[in-house]
């Protein structure tokens, strides 16, 4: 043990997302005060645009099932040394299939359309997650140049099909037509209205409960199970984890094919939830934020919930900013979570010094 | 196809590898030196907001493009400090870059011009008019930034110390070499590059800036740099195709083509990536990245 002071046990795995969240806020100040507006007014509107209200809580959590969704989906595979950047393709592919369940759901009786979407979305993320998978376990290619490489395939395919065989008859707009009714997910106004209590008019909907189970599944793959410790395992040293029989190739593609059924949360928050229809780009760069949200959240599946609450209210936070002060855009919150990723990635990273490693 | 419309193709085809071009030799100093570049697409952004803004505001493409280069470089120098003194994931951190590049670019265009996030349109001595068959001088320059990266790189003393650094750099700190200093000069470069490619988007190809308005290009610049196995002269070849691609894909828009009918255009638009992902796999040929591309490197003791 050297002699210099340690903090306590239990704030370690807090302090480097709370000192990189200092980082990002002392950032956005920074940029806030160069446009020339109050960095200290802005990020009091912030708060109360995110939190002060229950509009604004609603959309805080709407916003966070994204990121809740996202962030496992990265923490994942990053648990198994695999760095997913393909979370915005795999929603994207998962929306197709939530996209072709749902519009196909009408017959089923209504208790069975819910879970027959949620599984079909689920399948179509896990295979754009599993074709990347296999191809580094079996052809050794760069899971990240692939995994991006597959983003824009699958922006590339969604949009076909919106221009031409999945867009709504007679519509000009690159989208299908409505889900039916059954198919969609059941929305927290609709609650609200069963009570008489006044509507949010937020687009919170029945998949942050899924948002929530999933990441207690997560929790339990991760921790409690044999592919779990594999898992970790794989991804802590991989040569030692070959050494101890654990096959790479399972690993990998279980690994990669999970995170993309994780990401296929987005589309049927996004889809199911808020828009009824599948739509272009609906990904809304969402699946990016994911990688910020699981590097702030330390790639544990209790660290991500509380990383994508924190970003669901930025987001939300920065919507009302925009809307109040027009010359700071939305744009603000990517810049944060930039840095935030640069904190949390690279500069809270040191080299191992030479002598001591 | 007659001559006339065969030429022309040809010239947008020269015209639209123009940004990719640089991108892609951008990417390949960074990665001969060991310096993994996924955040090319970010300079290149950067580079295109900080030229349109400055043209705009100043009324000379010049200047403009100085400060293309400035902001690249910036960027760059952030990576590189990121990625060699902190030892950073070097993926990690190309994709902080990028979100960096997409939210500073926004917020500074709204905030200056409010315009939503664009500059007003560039005219007259703010833009970079063509010189010579219908090519603007970075779009001529980038074939000779080709020659001089595969001149530098491969015949000088400097461009053998900076692959060194990328294929073992230990050997290279053994014989007395700085490898963080070759790895900063890389990453410099790399950002001068990509600020001349977001010149030529937003100065040259369109009239401003808009948000996000290279649309992928780094990307595509990363594809071209695997599929041109990091070598410079392939890197010319690939990124004229992929141009070529580019303006075909423009040109057969709706267009029914004997035997196969009409194309989607997203065919043509995701053929790139879908190269990519093949030989990436190593069904055609194998793509090697330099050995210690994506390494921080540590000084042995």
């Amino acid at each position: 043990m050297t002699a210099r002071a340690r903090s306590p046990r239990w704030l370690e795995p807090a302090l480097a997302p709370v000192a990189s969240a200092g980082l990002a806020l002392l950032a956005a100040g920074g940029a806030v005060a160069a446009i020339g507006e109050n960095p200290f007014s802005a990020f009091v509107a912030i708060v109360a645009g995110s939190l002060g209200s229950v509009e604004g809580v609603c959309f805080t959590l709407y916003y966070a099932t994204n990121f809740i969704f996202t962030g496992l989906a990265v923490a994942v595979a990053y648990r198994a040394g695999l760095f997913n950047i393909g979370v915005e393709g795999q929603a994207g592919v998962a929306g197709i299939g939530v996209a072709l369940a749902a519009l196909n759901s009408a017959a089923l009786p209504g208790f069975l359309a819910p879970p027959f979407i949620l599984v079909c979305g689920a399948l179509c993320g896990a295979f754009w997650g599993f074709l990347p998978g296999i191809l580094l376990a079996r052809r050794g290619s760069h899971i990240v140049i692939t995994t991006i490489m597959f983003n824009f395939l699958a922006s590339a395919l969604l949009s076909w099909l919106l221009v031409a065989p999945l867009r709504a008859p007679g519509s000009m707009q690159p989208e299908t037509g409505p889900f039916p009714g059954v198919a969609l997910a059941p929305k927290f106004d609709d609650l609200l209205a069963q009570f008489g209590w006044t509507l949010t008019g937020s687009p919170l909907n029945a998949s942050l409960i899924v948002a929530l189970l999933a990441a207690v599944g997560a929790h339990v793959l991760l921790y409690r199970t044999r592919a779990g410790y594999e898992i970790r395992a794989f991804g802590a040293n991989r040569h030692a984890a070959r050494y101890a029989g654990i096959s790479a190739t399972r690993t990998i593609v279980g690994a990669m094919a999970f995170s993309g059924a994780l990401a296929s949360g987005l589309a049927l928050n996004e889809l199911a939830g808020a828009q009824g229809r599948l739509i272009l780009e609906f990904t809304g760069g969402y699946g990016f934020v994911g990688i910020a949200v699981a590097l702030m959240g330390r790639n544990h599946p209790v660290g991500v919930v509380l990383a994508a609450l924190l970003f669901g209210a930025l987001y939300q936070g920065g919507a009302e900013l925009a809307f109040e002060r027009p010359k700071i855009s939305r744009d603000m919150i990517v810049l944060v979570q930039g840095f935030v990723v640069l904190a949390v990635g690279c500069l809270g990273a040191r080299a191992p010094q030479p002598g001591k490693a | 196809m007659d001559m006339d419309s065969a030429l022309s193709l040809i010239a947008s085809a020269l015209r639209l590898s123009a940004p990719i071009l640089c991108a892609c030799l951008a990417g390949l100093w960074s990665e001969r030196a060991g310096v993994v570049d996924i955040g090319l697409e970010g300079k290149l952004l950067a580079g295109a907001f900080a030229g349109a803004a400055v043209a705009s505001l100043t009324g000379s493409a010049q200047l403009g493009l100085v400060a293309a280069l400035a902001a690249a470089l910036l960027l760059a120098l952030l990576h590189g400090y990121a990625s060699i003194d902190r030892g950073g994931e070097q993926i990690v951190c190309g994709m902080a870059i990028n979100m960096i590049a997409a939210g500073a670019t926004a917020l500074c265009g709204a905030a200056l011009f409010g315009e939503g996030g664009r500059t007003p349109a560039l005219e007259g001595a703010a833009r970079l008019a063509p010189l010579f068959a219908g090519q603007d001088a970075i779009a001529l320059a980038a074939p000779c930034c080709a020659a001089a990266t595969g001149f530098i790189l491969f015949r000088t003393r400097f461009g053998l110390r900076l692959r060194a650094a990328g294929e073992h750099p230990h050997a290279l700190e053994a014989a007395g070499v700085s490898v963080r200093r070759a790895r900063y000069a890389a990453v410099a470069v790399c950002g001068l590059l990509c600020g001349l490619g977001g010149a030529d988007l937003a100065l040259a190809q369109a009239a401003g800036f808009l948000p996000g308005m290279s649309a992928g290009k780094g990307f595509i610049a990363l594809a071209a740099l695997v599929f041109a196995k990091w070598r410079p002269g392939a890197a010319l070849l690939v990124c004229l195709a992929f141009g070529l691609l580019e303006a075909c894909a423009i040109r057969l828009q709706g267009v029914a083509l004997p035997l196969i009918g009409a194309v989607p255009v997203q065919a043509i638009q995701a053929l790139p990536y879908l190269l990519t992902v093949i030989l990436l796999a190593g069904f055609v040929g194998r793509a090697n990245p330099p050995a210690a591309s994506g390494v921080p490197f540590v000084k042995g003791r």
